[in-house]
């Protein structure tokens, strides 16, 4: 069973040809990185994953939902950080994952006022809350700190346990082992 | 779920600046006796008219708040992913700004009518044409938001996208300000019209936007 598949997917983008003829199966427990320099078409793999583009030609097999985490906050900047999760987490019918990232001494805090790694940890932690069997990150550890990095770490390896799934794009090695795709 | 994202946007409305564009409609209404001078008889014949350029220019105010912050901060992509069709979204934001922005437009057409000078039955004309047009206008603003989103200098080219679109409203809302009777229908017939199918076009054009 796999949980996303990619059938010679071909991706063109503003007439620039970013992949061709891609051949991807992610099965539960699986953990891929997607490695390559910038602008090779690490996010729009994970954008055509998440459904948010369409193949220029291939086909992409989804059977379970996806969460997305990527350079944009999409979180409401004058709500509490506990409100603005806790509006999702109403939405994805879960609770917020707070203390997963270390968050549970910001939660009064308005959410235009988190640092950089903050607001990282934040949607981080927004995605371990879903329940979403593939999580899609993109560059999930820029603005991390040492500490986050090793929380994000734990939450995915206990989302693996639990028969989830990860695609993650990262120039830097992420903790655990990984297959990895790279891109050219 | 669409009452989830009904709330949000009635509290992103009432949030920010939802006194803004009522104070702009008041200050449109006080500039007409300044300008075609404090004839009553005069006043009277044009009050309704006059209520709605100043709740169309009104209505142009919280544009650019509407679409563009939720597109730009991802939020449309994330509402996405779990499935929610950018139609519901944008018929959840059509009734979410008509609720930040109605009432309030409404409440301020009291005072308003004083300044223009429009009595008793005016006045009820006045009220009850804003209250079936302005649906309408919300929805008209939700879907030009929608089309211009992410373009270069999308306020000003918000403005000349709605008013023209705006027109088929102001000509039967005014008129049924004005004189009541067989316009309201129209008026309502519009309004209608731009509701309905406003969720589509602006879902369409969300769909359109992203990259």
């Amino acid at each position: 069973m796999t949980l996303v598949a990619f059938r010679s997917v071909t991706c063109i983008r503003g007439g620039r040809l970013l992949f061709d003829s891609l051949h991807l199966a992610v099965a539960p427990g699986e953990a891929v990185q997607v490695t390559g320099p910038n602008g090779c078409g690490k996010s729009s793999l994970l954008r055509l994953a998440a459904g948010l583009l369409q193949p220029t030609s291939g086909r992409i097999e989804r059977s379970v939902r996806v969460a997305l985490v990527d350079d944009r906050r999409a979180l409401d900047g004058e709500r509490t950080l506990a409100d603005a999760l806790g509006w999702w987490a109403q939405l994805d019918r879960s609770l917020p994952a707070l203390e997963a990232f270390g968050l549970d001494g910001l939660a009064g805090v308005p959410v235009r006022l988190l640092s950089t790694g903050q607001a990282r940890r934040a949607r981080l932690a927004r995605v371990a809350a879903t329940g979403a069997p593939l999580w899609l990150l993109d560059e999930p550890l820029n603005g991390l700190d040492r500490a986050g990095a090793l929380l994000l770490d734990q939450a995915i390896a206990t989302h693996l346990e639990g028969g989830g799934a990860v695609i993650a794009a990262s120039h830097v090695p992420l903790g655990g082992a990984w297959r990895t795709l790279a891109l050219t | 779920m669409i009452g989830l994202l009904i709330r949000r946007e009635l509290r992103r409305g009432l949030g920010g600046s939802a006194w803004l564009p009522v104070v702009f409609f008041l200050v449109v209404a006080a500039l007409v006796p300044f300008a075609v001078g404090s004839d009553p008889r005069l006043l009277g014949r044009i009050g309704g008219g006059a209520l709605w350029i100043a709740a169309l220019t009104a209505a142009l105010l919280p544009i650019e708040r509407l679409v563009e912050p939720d597109r730009a901060d991802g939020v449309l992509d994330q509402l996405a992913i779990r499935g929610i069709s950018e139609d519901a979204i944008a018929a959840a934001k059509i009734v979410g700004h008509w609720l930040a922005f109605g009432p309030l437009l409404l409440l301020a057409t009291l005072p308003a009518s004083m300044l223009l000078g429009l009595d008793g039955p005016g006045l009820s004309r006045a009220v009850a044409s804003l209250a079936v047009g302005t649906p309408g206008l919300a929805a008209l603003a939700v879907a030009v938001a929608a089309l211009t989103s992410g373009l270069a200098r999308a306020g000003a080219l918000a403005g000349l996208l709605l008013l023209p679109l705006a027109v088929p409203l102001l000509i039967f809302g005014a008129s049924a300000a004005s004189d009541g009777g067989s316009a309201f229908p129209l008026e309502g017939a519009v309004s209608l019209l731009l509701v309905a199918g406003a969720p589509f076009v602006s879902g369409a054009a969300i769909r359109a936007a992203r990259t």
